[in-house]
């Protein structure tokens, strides 16, 4: 039986950018932030509510997982906004979205009632997409 | 239109986020939440019920919630237990304690002891924190669970 999901990895295009875009706009605080060798960086980073969730902030780098052009075209369609990586979820998407958007994080869909939920759309510094959603009261 | 008031939403919010960045900017002077709620233009029990709305905390437990998010970070960097209770706006070191514990879950001393390990932790063993499936993929390990067998 699976019980949880404890990690996640979601592509950057810069880790430290990334880093300051999830820790100090996004207010998610550092899991891990570990040096492998001289070039490479494993951090992880979890939102505020949910410390056992580690999203691993990945780059995109040549190696085993991109080979030759496909770190390129991986970087094209990050950038592109291809990738949506999930929901996230606030107490008030009015606030969120107003303390978000006055820290410059930019917004594909301003908070919006459908269906299914009240949620807004918010892009990464890198061009991931998230939903961001009201908690069900 | 929020019944019962001639404001609109979005304005609410405004005043409730910019309140909130206040304590963001200013956790570690005297904070009279008398006074941000004045400046937001509402009676203090009002503030406090948006606020608690918005956030799911009341300014004093946000507050404190971010003292300590703050006091972690000092401590992380070595700071004394004395001196990271006054750094971030306390005058007790018990009360501050009993608070990091209360809310972090750990004494002070404990949090920062774990967290001197776990550095020794990444600066000798990396890897280790690194689930194998990730490490192999980034070519990190040496056999990439990923290939397939002949």
């Amino acid at each position: 039986m699976i019980t949880r999901l404890n990690h996640v990895s979601i592509f950057v295009l810069d880790q430290s950018s990334a880093f300051d875009f999830y820790v100090n706009k996004l207010g998610f605080s550092v899991h891990t932030d570990a040096p492998i060798g001289e070039k490479m960086r494993w951090l992880t980073v979890c939102p505020p509510e949910q410390p056992t969730l580690e999203i691993s902030l990945m780059a995109i780098e040549e190696g085993i997982m991109f080979t030759g052009n496909a770190v390129q075209q991986m970087r094209e369609l990050v950038q592109k906004g291809t990738f949506g990586f999930g929901v996230f979820e606030c107490n008030n998407l009015d606030a969120t979205y107003e303390e978000l958007k006055s820290k410059g994080v930019v917004f594909k869909k301003t908070p919006t009632r459908e269906f299914y939920g009240y949620e807004a759309l918010f892009v990464d510094d890198s061009g991931n997409w998230f939903s961001l959603s009201q908690k069900k009261q | 239109m929020r019944k019962g008031n001639n404001c609109p939403d979005i304005y609410i919010y405004n005043r409730i986020v910019h309140a909130k960045l206040f304590i963001d900017r200013n956790y570690a002077d005297t904070i009279d939440l008398d006074a941000i709620s004045n400046e937001a233009y509402f009676s203090k029990f009002h503030f406090i019920r948006l606020f608690k709305k918005a956030y799911g905390k009341t300014p004093h437990q946000y507050l404190a919630w971010v003292r300590i998010e703050k006091a972690k970070l000092l401590l992380q960097r070595g700071i004394s237990i004395a001196n990271t209770c006054f750094l971030v706006g306390y005058d007790s070191v018990t009360s501050f304690a009993a608070l990091f514990r209360k809310i972090a879950g750990w004494s002070p001393s404990a949090y920062q002891h774990t967290f001197t390990l776990r550095q020794q932790q990444i600066a000798n063993a990396p890897l280790s924190l690194v689930p194998g499936c990730f490490a192999a993929k980034k070519g990190w390990i040496g056999n990439s669970n990923f290939e397939e067998e002949n």
